[in-house]
Parts: structure tokens; sequence; C-alpha cells
């Protein structure tokens, strides 16, 4: 399935798309749909960091959010201190891919299994909202920054040009913007994906034990992939912040690890289109859901969970690839008569 | 000598919390090898059960002892049969379902009761040793604690349930050949691993009082100890209690609560880099 990624069409099909996105939407929608859709390309970036290390690397983490706040706090803080935005967001990818691979060390080189690496990841990210609720009172400040507590950060710049503090970015262009980098984070993880390094990742995810037999050093090799997706994550969390020019300890909650989670798991574990997909299908129906108010919303993504797992386990895109396959597999069979074919 | 005291007695009451906490899940752990990521809610539903029964007018004692196991581990097993027996076999599936499971219960508690506190009264009062006032209730859950673990041992090492037990957890396979249902002891086991647990949330709800979201507190300890225990359930449960339970306590009378919780973590994280089984996986290996 992985062969050469630019002979792909579907490859282009998707680049394509998301360029199509990026220019003709803001001219055929309001200012208002534009800034709600940047949301989702947001947390399109998010899913895509757990869908890369979860659906090619098999590393089922159940913190994500973790990276995704670290990467928000270090945003906001460094922004706030530096006054521009290109190098906080240097460094809101920097830092959380730096803290992954330090957290991945512990957990590869310790060669833990997948429930404790489930476990300890998810305590981690416990800790971290802990913490950041932690610290409301004025001693709490990095810089010129106060971390605020519960209260979280508020009146995070808005992002600039490079090298111009003065020239902000208005919704428009921060959604194209944000497209931009959604496609850039897309077309680099399939060529990682298809590159030598991918190749060995799936290899262990399907064995690893044979993976190492056959001389891969599969304790570094998570590592890696599990850092690139820590500073991917950071990365979205850096564009949450500035989108909504104000942080919380939420960035870091249970609930948001979950969501990224559950679009992975809707949209298909093993595909980059489908935590997309999963996104705007989930974040769509929670923005149905949520105007009805009767019922509570980590319940509803609760039983999503559920019955994803019970009844979907491989996902939506996956599934229908599949059926695709199948149906164009019959209708060959049936016009050459019923010889099995390739 | 007064504080050395009251220190030394808040250093046993940490680990005794600890254990109290984790028993139930590592119960689960030991037997089936996953982890019920709903734990912090079952523990909720335990106190939740106690404080609703106890202002309706029952006695405090019967709804901490009884009701609570009672009500949780029949939930436990309505969990097992609908959704954890189709999950044999794929863990980490099951580890998600039961997250999904943890996030419906939170959110379907807030919806019936309010994101509240609710309470019922500590009972005993306190006492003074020296300056120092120490509630009663802190001997009750050392002596709770005391008293959960030397009942799972006696089950295990004195009864033939406990042999069933101890045959599935070692070999599956095998005992399966000889005859025994293990669904049906994996069924069971899930039941009194959330019986235990009620009892655990049951007895902590004086102290902490009720709020839907109380599990999140919680389950971040219950995890690491059992994690850092490894697969025995009392050594495990038992030595990793007393080595976390005395460090986060450490701390946290040095720097406050929630640096004692960060030690809890850094120092489990440490110690899995050298025992990746846990410590039963390497130390106490044929202990239970």
């Amino acid at each position: 399935m992985e062969k050469s990624v630019l002979r792909d069409p579907g490859f282009y099909v998707m680049v394509a798309i998301g360029l199509a996105a990026m220019l003709i939407l803001p001219v055929v929608l309001d200012m208002f749909t534009i800034m709600q859709i940047t949301q989702y390309v947001v947390l399109a970036v998010f899913a895509l960091s757990l869908g890369y290390i979860w659906g090619f690397g098999g590393i089922l983490s159940f913190g994500q959010a973790a990276f995704f706040g670290l990467g928000a706090y270090t945003f906001a803080v460094a922004a706030i201190n530096i006054g521009e935005t290109t190098i906080p967001l240097i460094l809101a990818f920097a830092i959380p891919c730096l803290f992954g691979a330090a957290l991945g060390y512990f957990i590869f080189y310790g060669r833990l299994s997948d429930v404790y690496l489930g476990v300890v990841t998810m305590v981690v990210t416990l800790l971290f909202w802990k913490l950041a609720n932690h610290t409301a009172g004025p001693e709490y400040a990095i810089g010129e920054a106060r971390l605020g507590g519960f209260n979280g950060i508020p009146s995070i710049p808005v992002m600039n040009i490079p090298g111009e503090p003065e020239a902000m970015l208005d919704p428009v262009q921060m959604f194209q913007v944000f497209m931009g980098f959604l496609i850039v984070v897309y077309i680099v993880l399939r060529l990682l994906i298809a590159s030598d390094f991918g190749r060995v990742s799936i290899g262990i995810r399907e064995n690893e034990t044979r993976a190492s037999l056959l001389g891969y050093d599969v304790r570094r090799h998570k590592l890696v992939v599990f850092a690139i997706g820590s500073g991917i994550a950071g990365l979205a969390g850096a564009m949450w912040a500035t989108y909504q020019a104000f942080i919380d300890p939420n960035a870091f909650s249970m609930e948001m690890s979950a969501k990224a989670l559950v679009w992975v798991m809707a949209g298909g574990v093993g595909t980059l289109v489908g935590p997309i997909i999963g996104v705007i299908l989930l974040q769509w129906l929670t923005l149905k859901l949520g105007t009805m108010e009767l019922l509570n919303s980590l319940a509803v993504l609760g039983a999503i969970m559920m019955v994803l797992v019970l009844a979907l386990p491989k996902g939506i895109v996956p599934t229908l690839r599949k059926l695709i396959v199948d149906g164009w597999t019959l209708a060959r069979r049936k016009k050459t008569g019923g010889k099995a074919d390739e | 000598m007064d504080y050395t005291l009251v220190v030394a007695l808040e250093m046993i009451r940490a680990i005794a919390w600890l254990v109290l906490l984790a028993s139930g899940l590592a119960i689960i752990f030991g037997m089936m090898r996953i982890i019920n990521f709903a734990h912090g809610e079952f523990l909720m539903l335990g106190g939740y059960t106690v404080v609703i029964s106890t202002n309706a007018g029952v006695n405090e004692w019967v709804s901490i002892l009884i009701l609570a196991p009672v009500v949780v581990g029949v939930f436990g097993i309505i969990v097992e049969r609908l959704v954890i027996q189709r999950l044999y076999g794929r863990i980490l599936d099951s580890l998600l379902a039961t997250w999904g499971l943890s996030m419906l219960m939170m959110g379907g508690v807030t919806m019936i009761f309010g994101n509240t506190v609710q309470g019922v009264s500590t009972p005993f009062g306190g006492m003074k040793i020296g300056a120092y006032q120490v509630p009663i209730y802190n001997f009750v859950l050392i002596g709770f604690a005391v008293l959960v673990l030397v009942a799972i041992w006696c089950v295990l090492k004195f009864t033939k349930a406990g042999l069933i037990a101890r045959a599935t957890m070692q070999n599956a396979d095998m005992a399966e050949a000889l005859g025994i249902r293990t669904r049906w002891v994996y069924m069971t086991t899930f039941g009194i691993g959330s019986a235990i647990t009620g009892l655990a949330g049951g007895l902590l709800a004086p102290v902490t009082g009720v709020v839907p979201t109380m599990g999140m507190n919680l389950v971040g300890q219950s995890f690491i100890t059992v994690i850092t225990g490894g697969a025995s359930v009392i050594a495990g449960t038992l030595s990793s209690a007393t080595l976390l339970g005395t460090i986060s306590q450490g701390v946290t009378f040095l720097t406050g609560p929630v640096y004692g919780d960060a030690a809890l973590l850094v120092t489990a994280l440490v110690l899995l880099r050298l025992l990746p089984q846990g410590i039963t996986g390497r130390i106490f290996k044929r202990s239970l």
C-alpha cells in the first residue's frame, strides 16, 4: 500500500483539495464561517499528530493533550515576552518535541508495554493539568507572562508576518496560513511515511520483535516517531493559542486527549485523511448536539468513543476504502465472467 | 516527639490510602492485564452511593460497608458483560472503551446530580496527640487497608476459588484446558475488583466529599501505584504503595500536595525505567 507518494494520485488530489479550500473558501464564505473553519484546521493538525504516531508508529498515546497544551503555553509565554510570533512558533514545536523525546526515553528505553504507555502518558497529562491549575498566584510568572492558573493567559498576540511584529494577520489571512500549515504537515508526514524511516516504523508497528531481529533499533525509532508527533501536537497548540488569543489549563484536559483519540478512531487508524475527516465530522456533530443543551458534552464524547470501539473499530475511511475495493473487484469479476483476477 | 509521631502517622495513612485506591484495580490488572480506565468513576460511584443513601436515612456504616461494594460490584459485572468481555484479546481497545465509559459516567452523573460537592460527616471526630489534633477516621482507613489486603491474601491462598484464580492468572490457556471456565473467572474477578473499588470510594467519601469529577484526582495515584507494583496483587500493591506513599507524603510535607503528585510520577517513571515490569516483575516474583 505504501507505494511511492509521488506516483499516488490520491496524494495530489488531497493537496489540491487543500489548496482549493485555502484559496476559494475565503471568497465564497463569510468571515464568521471562515473563523469557525479555522478551528477545524487547527484541530486537524492536532489530530494528524496522533494519527501519525498511532497509525504509522503503533504508539497509542493517551496523553496527546500534554504536548498540545505545552505548545500552547510555550507559544503564549514566548509571544508575550518577545512581542512577535515567529520564534515562539518555532519554540512551540521544539519544546514539546524535546519533552516528548525525554518522556519517550523513559517509556521506550524501558520497553514498557502498551498498557503502561497508555497509563504513563495519561498520568503525565493529568499532572500538567493539575500543575497548570495550580499556578494562579502572581509568583508564577515567566518573564512578563503570568501563568494565571485556572484563569488562563489572556491577550496572547495574534500571529504576525515574520520580521514585522506590527503586521498582524486578519482572520482570513490566518485561515490561509493555517491551511498552509495543515497542507505542509500533511505533505511532510506523507513523505516521511513513504521514506525508509517510515517503512521501518510501519514494520515495527506490525511486528516489533521481527523488526528488532532484522537489526533495527526499535527503541530509538519509536522515540523519534513519538517526538515528531509531540512537536506537531505542540504546533497545533500554538495555533490554538493564537487563534483564541487565550489559553487555559483545559488545553491539558483529558477531554482534549480523548477528542484526539476519537477523531483518529472515527476517521480510521492508519490513514492521514481519516483523522482530518474525523475532526470535521465530530466537531460538526458536537456543535449540533451542543445547541441542544440537554446532553452533557463529556457524556456524548464518552458514548461515541465506546460505540466506535465496539461497533466500528476500523474507522470510516478504511471501512469505506474496503467497501469500494470490494465493490470494484466484484464488478470486475462479473465483467470477466466470474474469473478471479488481481 | 509528638510531631514525629504525627508525621509517621500521616505517612502510614498515605500508604493506606494508596492501598485502598489501588487494590480493586490491581486485582483486575493482575488477572486480565488490563487497566480499567473508568476506575476513578467506579470510586465516584461508591462515594455517591454512600452520600445518597446516608442522606436518605440509611446508617452510614451500612452504606459504606454493604451498599457501596454491592452497588459498584453489580455495576462492574454489568460493564464486564456488556463491554469488557467483547474485547478480550484486544487490550488497547478495552482501554479505549473503559475510557469512554469513564467520560460517559462523569457526564452522566453531572447531568443527574449537578456539578456540586456533596458530603457526609466524618465519623468519630478527632483525638489529641500532644499538641496535634488527629482524626480518628485515619485509623479506620488504615485498619480497612490492612483488612482488604489480608482478605485478598486469605481468599487467594486458602480457598478453592483462590486456587482457580491463581491458576488462571498464571496460565489462562492451561487453566482452560483443565476445565476451568476462564471467562467466568474473569467476570467474577472484575466484579470483585469493582466491589473493592466501591468500598474504597465509600470509605473516602466522608473525607473528600463527592463531585462528578472526583475520579480525576484519584486515578493518577491509583494507576501509578498499580503499574509500579506490577502483576502480583498483594506484594505489588503493598510494596509500591509503601514506596510511593512515603515519597509523595514526604514531598507534600515539604512543598505542598501538587508537587507530591509530581514526585509520585517522577519516582514511578524512574522506577519503571529500571524495572519495566513493575517492582514484582523482578523482586518478590513468586509472591501473590
